[in-house]
């Protein structure tokens, strides 16, 4: 689960980082209030920041045509246009695809004098086993391209869970970052902060991109998360029913919604070939396969362990959602399940369906002859494959035959 | 001889008496696991029958383990309690501990792990198929079965086979069993980004194996753990080995159904792994259907 900038921030100054002063709102009206406060409050510039679970917000573009999806003000009436032009329209980033992301609130913050942006992140360091701490000086960059262009910038503190981020990591990052005096401690106050955030809320990964050394009205340094971003641990979540009542279901995928209702995990794609799998690594192979010989797999659909005719209903109905799809490739390795019940399942949800497009179904397994005999005798074009590799390049010759024929 | 269990290794089961325990549980009675212990905690001294044998089930691990012997445990505890039970088991001083459970928090095996460094204790999984040692009976009846594959898949010979993926695992399984080539044991290491044991030491324990004569390694994206594998082989394994990487389609930075399935920040790709298989001399299989050929076809 991702969450929204704004709320980052909210998790990160629990645990005693510094963010800007600001609100989120969901009416331009709100956001002149909001901006008015802050204005009042003796800060010189406030920005106008859309939520939506993307980078590369700031350089994007409205479908409106209105440019940029971070935006500076000086007047609460500029900030309430900003807010009107943002709320309720779709923006297109290099992150979100052509289709874009609606937005439905937007951050306003006071904006300080920037002198210096920084990267840092808590993430989990597969290798190890590990958390790991990750900072550059190149702040407000995409880390991504750094990592690649130039990787001495980045500095890296493995993390021992037991022990915990340790406050000489910290001032080590600190130091590494060109820091100086007291700025040394709070940063590493912040870093051993952004670390509880990530630790105590079973994060996959907080990101405060850039952390900013900022100049006040009489020049003193002081460090402040300007943008933050987070990711949790889908396992976790049981034990966070705060964090998960900040779900945004906004942004996700109503059919990977609707699957998940189900226990079924659905990734859509845009390819024309559906599958439905058990197993995830049986459905990636899956999709695969179908690559292999020249079709293009409309999703990924991992049924589980299971494979109920409920299920299975329940996702043909997902599947036959996407206009994109031309054919099904059904490929269930039966172990436990017979596959009989299996095939009976299928039939079921097939007519319940009213399927009508080209079915190819492979079954392998328990009583997997009995399995393929019920497909035959159901009276519907049920399409059995031997192999995986047999029920893949007929679902692709299926599929291209019926787009043949719809040219025709 | 094999790797990780014999049909002689005594396994005891934690949460033997829920749903999804107690079914797999009979399911390796069935197939001839020496199956000598539960463990519940609340339930102990009550007994788990079926077929005709009694399995005793006790409180903690420590006491099934000293009184039945015990080497090798089996977890099918809900996620939330799952390390713990875990780190239970290693405490009971268990050589093996396979975790099936799906959907344990990424923190609690990252302590977990920190605190099964330097212990004796080797942990296969979470969110696993498990271990099977196939035996010489119908079926492959007779051997060790700990966790949730079919067991009548297997046969008894001299493939290794590991993998992170469960049904790809019995996919191989099956495919090699239909041409006539057994099994030594098939290693199923779970599908999460902080496991036990990985890829590596499972391709060393069969490379050391006088049995196995040929191995199936099977990666998918997300990670590191394939590279390293191949890395080593390329060095070090004598044995022949074909590989299958699944994923190869899946869009950058989603999951994909295994926790760790999920390429990001540009790393962990299919691409990147099936050119180190590649470069390690593992021959890789063009598709999933050919796992077993392409095993074959080099030995």
């Amino acid at each position: 689960m991702n969450l929204q900038e704004y709320q980052a921030k909210q998790l990160l100054a629990q645990y005693g980082v510094p963010v800007p002063a600001g609100e989120v709102c969901a009416t331009p009206a709100a956001a002149k209030d909001a901006a008015g406060k802050l204005f009042s409050g003796g800060h010189a510039r406030v920005v106008i920041k859309a939520q939506i679970h993307a980078g590369g917000r700031g350089k994007g573009t409205f479908k409106s045509g209105f440019q940029g999806g971070v935006k500076i003000c000086r007047t609460a009436d500029e900030a309430m246009k900003m807010a009107a032009a943002m709320l309720g329209q779709v923006l297109v980033t290099k992150q979100t695809g052509p289709e874009g992301r609606l937005v439905g609130k937007v951050l306003v913050a006071g904006a300080p004098n920037i002198k210096k942006e920084f990267y840092c992140a808590v993430l989990l360091d597969r290798a190890l086993s590990r958390p790991v701490f990750m900072a550059s000086t190149e702040g407000g960059m995409d880390i991504e391209q750094v990592a690649c262009d130039q990787p001495e910038k980045i500095v890296k503190e493995s993390i021992n869970p037991a022990a915990g981020f340790l406050p000489f990591q910290g001032r080590k990052l600190a130091v590494a970052l060109g820091l100086k005096g007291d700025l040394i401690a709070s940063a590493a106050r912040i870093f051993g902060g952004l670390y509880k955030t990530w630790w105590e809320c079973d994060a996959s990964l907080v990101e405060i991109n850039p952390l900013c050394l900022i100049a006040g009205p009489e020049g003193q340094e002081s460090l402040l998360a300007i943008d933050a971003k987070m990711s949790l641990d889908d396992n976790a979540l049981y034990r966070h029913p705060n964090i998960l009542a900040m779900r945004d279901l906004a942004e996700e995928a109503p059919l990977e919604i609707e699957a998940g209702k189900f226990n079924l995990n659905y990734i859509k794609l845009d390819g024309s070939i559906a599958c439905l799998v058990n197993g995830a690594g049986l459905a990636m192979a899956t999709m695969d396969i179908i690559q292999h010989f020249g079709g293009k797999p409309a999703n990924f659909l991992d049924v589980g362990g299971g494979a109920s005719q409920e299920q299975v209903t329940a996702a043909f109905r997902i599947i036959l959602s996407d206009p994109n799809v031309k054919g099904i490739l059904v490929n269930i390795f039966g172990g436990i399940m017979q596959c009989d019940i299996i095939a009976a399942g299928i039939v079921a949800a097939a007519k319940e369906s009213r399927l009508g497009l080209p079915l190819i179904v492979r079954l392998e397994g328990n009583n997997a002859p009995l399995g393929r005999e019920i497909l035959r005798g159901s009276g519907l074009a049920i399409i059995s494959g031997d192999s995986m590799a047999d029920a893949a390049q007929k679902a692709v010759r299926a599929v291209e035959c019926a787009g043949a024929e719809e040219r025709v | 001889m094999s790797i990780l269990v014999t049909p002689q290794t005594k396994v005891l089961v934690q949460g033997i008496t829920g749903a999804f325990g107690a079914r797999h549980t009979r399911l390796s009675l069935d197939y001839g696991t020496r199956v000598v212990a539960g463990v519940t905690p609340g339930k102990g001294g009550q007994t788990f029958e079926h077929g005709g044998k009694k399995v005793p089930i006790f409180d903690t691990v420590a006491d099934a383990a000293r009184q039945t012997g015990a080497t090798a445990s089996a977890i099918f505890v809900p996620p939330p309690f799952a390390g713990d039970a875990i780190l239970e088991a290693a405490d009971a001083g268990l050589g093996l501990v396979v975790c099936i459970t799906e959907g344990i928090p990424v923190n609690d095996m990252l302590k977990v792990k920190s605190a099964l460094l330097g212990s004796g204790t080797r942990l296969i999984g979470p969110n696993c198929p498990g271990v099977v040692t196939p035996g010489e009976g119908p079926d492959s009846s007779g051997g060790c079965r700990i966790g949730i594959a079919p067991g009548y898949i297997h046969k008894k010979g001299h493939i290794g086979v590991v993998s992170r993926s469960g049904t790809l695992t019995y996919e191989a399984v099956w495919q090699l069993t239909c041409r006539g080539a057994g099994q030594s044991t098939c290693v199923g290491i779970g599908g999460d980004p902080v496991n036990g044991a990985c890829h590596l030491d499972i391709i060393k324990m069969f490379n050391d194996d006088p049995e196995t004569h040929g191995i199936i390694m099977i990666g998918e994206i997300g990670g590191s753990a394939e590279e390293e594998a191949a890395e080593w082989i390329r060095r070090n394994c004598r044995k022949p080995v074909a590989g299958f990487i699944a994923g190869a389609t899946a869009p950058a930075g989603r999951r994909m159904g295994h926790a760790g399935a999920i390429v990001s920040g540009g790393k962990g790709t299919a691409a990147a792994k099936i050119a180190a298989f590649k470069e390690a001399g593992i021959a890789i299989a063009p598709t999933p259907s050919d796992m077993a050929g392409t095993l074959l076809q080099m030995m």
